[in-house]
C-alpha cells in the first residue's frame, strides 16, 4: 500500500497544547478541552440548513427583537430613557472615554517598537492570506468609510467656526461655545489650524487605536492560542474557562447588540442622508418611497457580497470603494486649492500632534462641550463599533506580525485621515474664506459635500461618485458586519451554513426600514452607543490580554 | 478508466458523506485508482481542528484509514480558506486540476427549493470542471 501526501508544507516538530499540533510555526496554544460548536444546534428547519450558538443566538435575537418592538411600540417613552442614558455617559463619565482610548492608542503605539512586535499572527511561518492592497481596503472600508463622506467638509467646517466664534461665558460662569480648547477667537489662521486638529484628533489615532486592540487581541487568540473567533475568547487570561458559560456569552451577546443596532440605524440614517443627496442632484423626490428603495437595494448588493465570500465580494467591493474615493481625494487635491492642501497637510499633522496632548486630556477640561459633546460621543461612536470592525479585521489579518498590523491599522489609517481631511477641509474652508462662498456653511450637514463640490469643475460627475461612494461604502459595512454577526452566534464558526449570513443582511435591512417607517432610529442608535461603555472595560481587558498573550508567544525571526 | 479520484470530504460530516466514500471506494477497486481525498478549511480554529496543520494530520490520518478499507494508494489535501463556504466551488475545481484528479465522488443534498437561489455544490462543480463527477445523494445507501 503506497503513502503519499499532498500536503505541500511538512509538519512543524512543535507541539502547541497536549496532542494538538502548533499553527504554521511555532505558537503557543492555549490548552483547553472546549470544542469549538459544542454548545451549537444543528438543524435543517424548511430545508434549511443552520449551525447556531444555541444560547447566544436565542438571547440576542429575543433581546433585539424586543428592542425593536419596544421602540416602534413606545417611542415617545423609549426615546428619552435611551437619551438621558447616553447624556449621562457622555457628560459624567467622558473621563472613561478618553482615558480608556488613551491607552488603547498608547498600547498600541508602544508595542509596534518592543521585541513583541515581531510575533506573527497564525504562527511564525503564517502566510498572510490577503495583499496589502486587498487587506488595506477592507480594514479601511469597515472602519470608517462613511463617516468621511460626511464629516470630510461637514466638520472642520463646524470646529473652524466655532473656534473662531472664541469664548464665550454663560451666566453660570460655563462655557457656552462649542470651540475646541481655547478657541481661537477672532484669530482666522490660528482657527483654521485649530479646527483641523481637532477633526484629524477624533479621526485619527483613537478611533483605529480602539480597532486595532479589538482586532490584535482577537486575532492573536484565534490563531496562535487556538480560541474561536470571538469576543469571548479576548477574556481567557481573565476568566480562564468560565468564558464558555455565561460571562462570555453574556459578551458576545452585547457584541451582536451593538453591531446589528449600530449597523440597521446606521443603514436607515444613511439611506435619509444617501435619499437627501439624490433629492439635492437629481431632484428624486425625498420621499419614504426613495428610502425604502434604497435600503433594499443596498441589502440586495450586501447580500451578493456575502454570497460571494470574503476574497471575491466584500474585498473586491472594498477595492472598488478605495479607487473611487481615492480618484475623488484626487479631483479634491487638484482643482481645489492644491498648494494649501499640500502644505496644510504637513502643518495639520504638526498641528495634530502639538495639539494631541490636550484635546485627548481626561481631566480638568474647559471646553466641555466639545470634549463630551464631540469627542467622548465620537469616542463611545468607535467603541461600539470596535467589536464589529475589530473582529473583521481580525479575521482578515493572518500572517501579519504584530508590528506590521500595527502599522497597518493605526499610523496608515490615520496618515489617510490626515490627507482626506486636509483635502476636503482645506478646500471648504478656502471657499468660505477666500472666495466669501458662505453656501456650503449655511447647507445642512449632510449636503455639505454636495454644496462643496457644486463650486468645484465636472459637479454632475462628482456628485454622482461622491452619491455612489455613500452607499458603496454603507455596503462594506453592512456586508463585513452581517460576516462578523454570523460567526458570533455560531460560537466563532465561519464555515456555518449560507443562509445564516443571509439572515443577518436580511434582518438589518428589515430593521433599517421598520424603524424608518415607524420612527425610532435615532433613539435606538443612541441606545448601541451605550453599550460604547461595557466595551471600553472589554477593550482594557483586551489590553491586558494582548500583553499578556503576546508575552507567551515565541518571536518571529 | 479513471486513475487517480478525488474525494471532497468535510471531517465535520463524516455521517453525511458515508455513501459517497463507500462509493469511491468501491470504484476505487474496480479502476485500481489512487484517492485522494480533499479537505477545505478555514483559518480559524473549528470545531474538527484548532490549527490548519491540526487538520492536515487528521485528513492524512482519515485518508490512511480509509485506504485500509479499499487497499489502493491514497493521499490527502489540505486547503485552507478564509471564507471556506462561500469559495468552495472555486476551490474545489481548482484542486481537481491540481491534484490530476479525473473522476470526482462527492456527496450532495436531495432537490430542493432553495437550489434555485443557491445552486447545491456538486452541481456548480460539475458544470465548470472536465473531470467526470459522480453526486451521490445522502440516502444512497437505504
Amino acid at each position: 500500500m503506497a503513502k503519499s501526501t499532498n500536503d505541500d508544507k511538512p509538519q512543524e516538530p512543535q507541539q502547541g497544547s497536549e496532542g494538538i499540533p502548533a499553527p504554521e510555526g511555532p505558537a503557543n496554544l492555549i490548552d483547553t478541552d472546549y470544542v469549538i460548536g459544542q454548545d451549537n444546534i444543528k438543524a435543517s428547519p424548511l430545508g434549511v440548513d443552520v449551525d447556531l450558538h444555541s444560547t447566544v443566538f436565542m438571547v440576542s435575537s429575543v433581546v433585539i427583537l424586543l428592542f425593536v418592538i419596544l421602540t416602534l411600540a413606545m417611542q415617545a417613552q423609549m426615546e428619552p430613557i435611551f437619551d438621558a442614558m447616553f447624556s449621562f455617559l457622555t457628560t459624567k463619565l467622558t473621563w472613561v472615554f478618553l482615558l480608556g482610548a488613551n491607552v488603547f492608542v498608547i498600547l498600541a503605539l508602544v508595542l509596534i517598537f518592543t521585541p513583541m512586535g515581531k510575533v506573527r499572527i497564525g504562527g511564525a511561518h503564517a502566510t498572510p492570506d490577503f495583499s496589502y492592497a486587498g487587506w488595506f481596503a477592507m480594514l479601511f472600508a469597515a472602519g470608517m468609510g462613511i463617516g468621511l463622506m460626511f464629516y470630510g467638509v461637514s466638520e472642520p467646517l463646524g470646529h473652524y467656526g466655532t473656534a473662531l466664534g472664541g469664548v464665550s461665558l454663560g451666566e453660570d460662569g460655563l462655557r457656552t461655545d462649542w470651540s475646541p480648547l481655547g478657541g481661537a477667537g477672532g484669530d482666522q489662521a490660528g482657527a483654521v489650524a485649530l479646527s483641523m486638529a481637532a477633526t484629524i484628533f477624533h479621526w485619527g489615532l483613537h478611533p483605529w487605536g480602539a480597532y486595532a486592540i479589538v482586532g490584535l487581541s482577537l486575532a492573536i487568540f484565534a490563531y496562535n492560542k487556538g480560541l474561536p473567533l470571538t469576543m469571548r475568547s479576548i477574556f481567557y487570561p481573565v476568566l480562564g474557562e468560565r468564558i464558555w458559560g455565561w460571562p462570555g456569552h453574556l459578551i458576545d451577546i452585547l457584541a451582536v447588540f451593538a453591531t446589528l443596532f449600530g449597523l440597521a440605524t446606521s443603514l436607515g440614517l444613511g439611506a435619509t442622508q444617501a435619499s437627501a443627496g439624490l433629492n439635492y442632484l437629481f431632484g428624486i423626490p425625498d420621499s419614504n418611497v426613495t428610502l425604502v428603495l434604497l435600503i433594499l437595494g443596498i441589502t440586495v448588493v450586501a447580500l451578493g457580497s456575502i454570497m460571494l465570500g470574503v476574497d471575491k465580494g466584500v474585498q473586491r467591493l472594498s477595492q472598488l470603494n478605495m479607487g473611487l474615493a481615492l480618484l475623488l481625494l484626487l479631483f479634491v487635491i487638484a482643482v481645489g486649492p492644491t498648494l494649501m492642501i499640500a502644505t496644510g497637510v504637513f502643518e495639520n499633522l504638526l498641528g495634530y500632534v502639538k495639539n494631541l496632548p490636550a484635546l485627548s486630556m481626561p481631566f480638568g477640561r474647559e471646553d466641555a462641550n466639545f470634549s463630551q459633546g464631540w469627542t467622548a460621543f465620537y469616542w463611545a461612536w468607535w467603541i461600539a463599533w470596535s467589536p464589529f470592525v475589530g473582529m473583521f479585521i481580525a479575521r482578515v489579518s493572518r500572517g501579519r506580525t504584530v508590528r506590521e498590523f500595527l502599522i497597518a491599522v493605526l499610523v496608515v489609517p490615520t496618515l489617510a485621515s490626515v490627507v482626506w481631511m486636509t483635502a476636503f477641509g482645506t478646500t471648504a474652508i478656502d471657499q468660505v474664506i477666500n472666495q466669501g462662498i458662505t453656501e456650503v456653511q449655511d447647507a445642512a450637514l449632510e449636503l455639505q459635500l454636495f454644496t462643496m463640490l457644486e463650486h468645484l469643475p465636472l459637479t454632475t460627475i462628482t456628485s454622482f461618485v461622491g452619491i455612489v461612494l455613500v452607499i458603496v461604502f454603507f455596503i462594506t459595512s453592512s456586508d463585513s458586519g452581517s460576516l462578523v454577526i454570523d460567526s458570533i452566534t455560531a460560537g466563532g464558526k465561519v464555515d456555518a451554513p449560507k443562509p445564516q449570513r443571509v439572515f443577518w443582511a436580511l434582518i438589518e435591512g428589515a430593521i433599517a426600514i421598520a424603524l424608518l417607517l415607524g420612527g425610532g432610529l435615532g433613539a435606538l442608535q443612541t441606545a448601541a452607543l451605550t453599550t460604547g461603555l461595557p466595551f471600553t472595560l472589554v477593550l482594557l481587558v483586551g489590553c491586558y490580554a494582548i500583553v499578556k498573550g503576546l508575552m507567551s508567544e515565541p518571536k518571529a525571526k | 478508466m479513471f486513475n487517480k479520484i478525488m474525494v471532497p470530504v468535510d471531517l465535520a460530516h463524516i455521517e453525511v458523506i458515508e455513501p459517497s466514500l463507500k462509493v469511491s471506494a468501491d470504484m476505487a477497486r474496480h479502476y485500481q485508482a489512487e484517492v485522494c481525498y480533499v479537505g477545505v478549511t478555514a483559518t480559524t480554529p473549528g470545531s474538527v481542528a484548532r490549527t490548519p496543520e491540526e487538520y492536515a494530520q487528521k485528513l492524512e490520518a482519515f485518508a490512511q484509514q480509509r485506504g485500509q478499507v479499499h487497499g489502493q494508494p491514497v493521499s490527502s489535501k489540505m486547503i485552507c480558506r478564509v471564507d471556506p463556504v462561500a469559495d468552495l466551488v472555486d476551490t474545489l475545481v481548482k484542486a481537481i486540476d491540481e491534484v490530476e484528479a479525473d473522476l470526482v465522488v462527492m456527496p450532495t443534498h436531495a432537490h430542493r427549493h432553495l437550489d434555485i437561489v443557491m445552486p447545491a455544490n456538486g452541481s456548480q462543480v460539475a458544470s465548470r470542471t472536465s473531470a467526470s463527477v459522480f453526486l451521490v445523494r445522502p440516502d444512497a445507501n437505504e
